[in-house]
């Protein structure tokens, strides 16, 4: 039943490793290395240029100093200890948000909500937060901000410099997680404005496992662990060595040609969109039409299920995810578990009629054989579900009285 | 790696495959519901000879345990007497397809649900 296809377009979930990312972690498993804290023997020295020589080649990619980085194990941790750990140091602060930011930044909410003023932003239908409902919050209240640079399932990037400037202007921090855009655009933090950056390994053609947060030289975090002095105590826990070595040759290996890969993506994400609005009946896209991740093409297709889709994508060798828990997630326990995306929900994609969306997600290694491929093999794919659906034959009938 | 569909065989085999996808002309009874959990839904059209479902046909608009659900349905049901049919439970169907993970059960539930709504549809016009 497998196709001997393989068209990964789930890039926004997780991206194979580079070679050269592979070679790196080999080599560094494979060099007695000790632990980075044991500075007196060589093994433990050697460990430590290990982790200062990738924190050099990850600052590089933000434009940031090696100093301002902070290792952890994942944009998760890396997200907790932006917010968390930045409140606790500046208890005066609130703590502002989107309605579409992962579960990694919204779920500190629960937590914070008792001790700081807690704000979560509407976004429109496109997935941008609105400048004046930002500054409007903040005018009141000095907050840390966070907004992801770009939204997974929808594709739509923040007008992160505009949000940087209101954040300044009212004395608030601005924390983005980069976690979508980091490996498809170039980032800047300090062209941006950022304060604090969250970066996953695994989704830069890096290992899984790892991640980083940039803290701006002028800010205070304080740990939200106990534990030693690793990364200068505000991350204590021995360094994940070879997790950091592979990040750094994954930050490394993206420099160079990530503004021709940028550039190729947007151009052929772009062309896949307009194929499908032609192709496809019935479709709705999602995210902003210019204001989006290269390569990224999401949208959702009336009286089908998006998790059948998915299948028979899947069923024909193009893999892709889904924007709605119904859809992707079988493991879940009860049907609570399987609401519909509070991203969806957030740009007002009804959720009767809406049965999960879909994302394609392409990254640096995809073809534009891939993209052909997925362009000749969706249009099929609907029309068979169509042809089952008896809210497709509904909705046939009714055109068919309407129209006389 | 050696697992590469979420489904069963059997449920991966009738969602590609459906077995009695399509409309009916002059159905005997036609059952119609929808999925409160998820929003999908199903319809069920029957043709009864003499108490015996002679013919099955279903339309779905739902997942891939849905699909596969329905598809089962149809096949169990045909040849059964309506009294046999009457006690069918998602549960069989949920065997005869080889299991489905546990959020998925409310898809094989609007199959049975598809079933009781036919015949009281069949009830109601025969009266
Ligand atoms: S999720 Fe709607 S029928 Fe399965």
């Amino acid at each position: 039943m497998q196709t001997e296809k393989f068209v990964y377009f789930d890039n926004i979930n997780t991206t194979f490793p580079d070679p050269r990312v592979v070679r790196k972690i080999d080599e560094v498993l494979n060099f007695r290395l000790g632990n980075p804290s044991a500075h007196i023997h060589s093994a433990g020295i050697a460990a430590g240029k290990v982790v200062d020589e990738a924190r050099e080649k990850v600052a590089a990619y933000i434009g940031a100093a090696p100093e301002t980085l902070i290792f952890t194990s994942g944009a998760t941790e890396a997200n907790n200890l932006a917010i968390t750990g930045f409140l606790k140091a500046n208890p005066e602060f609130g703590f502002v948000c989107s309605n579409i930011e992962h579960f990694s930044v919204l779920n500190q909410i629960r937590s914070l909500r008792n001790s700081v003023k807690t704000s979560i932003l509407d976004v429109d239908s496109y997935g941008l937060v609105e400048p004046d409902s930002l500054e409007k919050v903040l005018k009141n209240n000095r907050s840390i901000v966070s907004l992801s640079l770009a939204n997974p399932e929808i594709g739509t990037m923040q007008d992160i410099e505009k949000i940087s400037e209101i954040c300044s202007r009212n004395g608030s921090i601005l924390h983005s997680d980069a976690t979508a855009a980091a490996g498809l655009i170039e980032i800047d933090v300090n062209k941006m404005g950022i304060d604090l950056l969250t970066l996953s390994g695994h989704n830069i053609y890096g290992p899984a496992g790892v991640g980083a947060l940039y803290v701006n030289k002028k800010i205070r975090l304080a740990s939200i662990f106990e534990g030693g002095n690793q990364e200068s105590g505000i991350r204590p826990g021995t360094e994940n060595v070879p997790g950091i070595a592979g990040m750094g040759e994954a930050c490394e290996a993206l420099k160079g040609d990530m503004k021709s890969h940028e550039k190729r993506l947007r151009d052929l994400g772009n062309d896949l969109w307009k194929s499908l609005q032609e192709s496809v009946r019935f479709v709705n896209f999602t995210g902003h039409p210019e204001k989006r991740l290269p390569g990224h093409v999401s949208f959702w297709v009336e009286h089908i299920e998006g998790e059948s889709l998915l299948l028979l994508l899947s069923m024909n060798g193009v893999m892709a995810s889904s924007g709605s828990a119904c859809s992707s997630n079988l493991k879940a326990k009860d049907e609570d578990e399987l609401m519909a995306s509070h991203v969806l929900a957030a740009v007002g994609v009804p959720s009767d009629i809406c049965s999960g969306s879909i994302t394609l997600s392409a990254g640096r290694y995809n073809t534009e054989e891939d993209f052909n491929y997925v362009k000749s093999v969706l249009p099929g794919l609907v029309e068979k579900l169509l042809t089952m659906s008896p809210s497709y034959d509904d909705y046939m009938k009714n055109k068919e009285t309407t129209d006389g | 790696m050696d697992k590469p569909f979420p489904y069963s065989e059997t449920v991966m085999d009738h969602f590609a495959n459906p077995r009695n996808m399509g409309d009916m002309e002059d159905p005997s009874a036609v059952g119609n519901v929808g999925n409160p959990a998820c929003g999908d839904m199903m319809r069920l059209f029957l043709k009864i000879e003499n108490g015996i479902i002679v013919d099955a046909k279903f339309k779905t608009f739902g997942c891939g345990a849905a699909i596969a659900s329905s598809s089962m349905l149809t096949e169990m049901i045909k040849g059964m007497t309506l009294d046999e049919a009457m006690s069918i439970s998602n549960e069989e169907v949920v065997n005869a397809l080889g299991g489905l993970p546990e959020a998925k059960i409310h898809c094989s539930v609007m199959a049975e649900e598809a079933l009781k709504a036919a015949m009281e549809d069949y009830k109601n016009k025969n009266r």
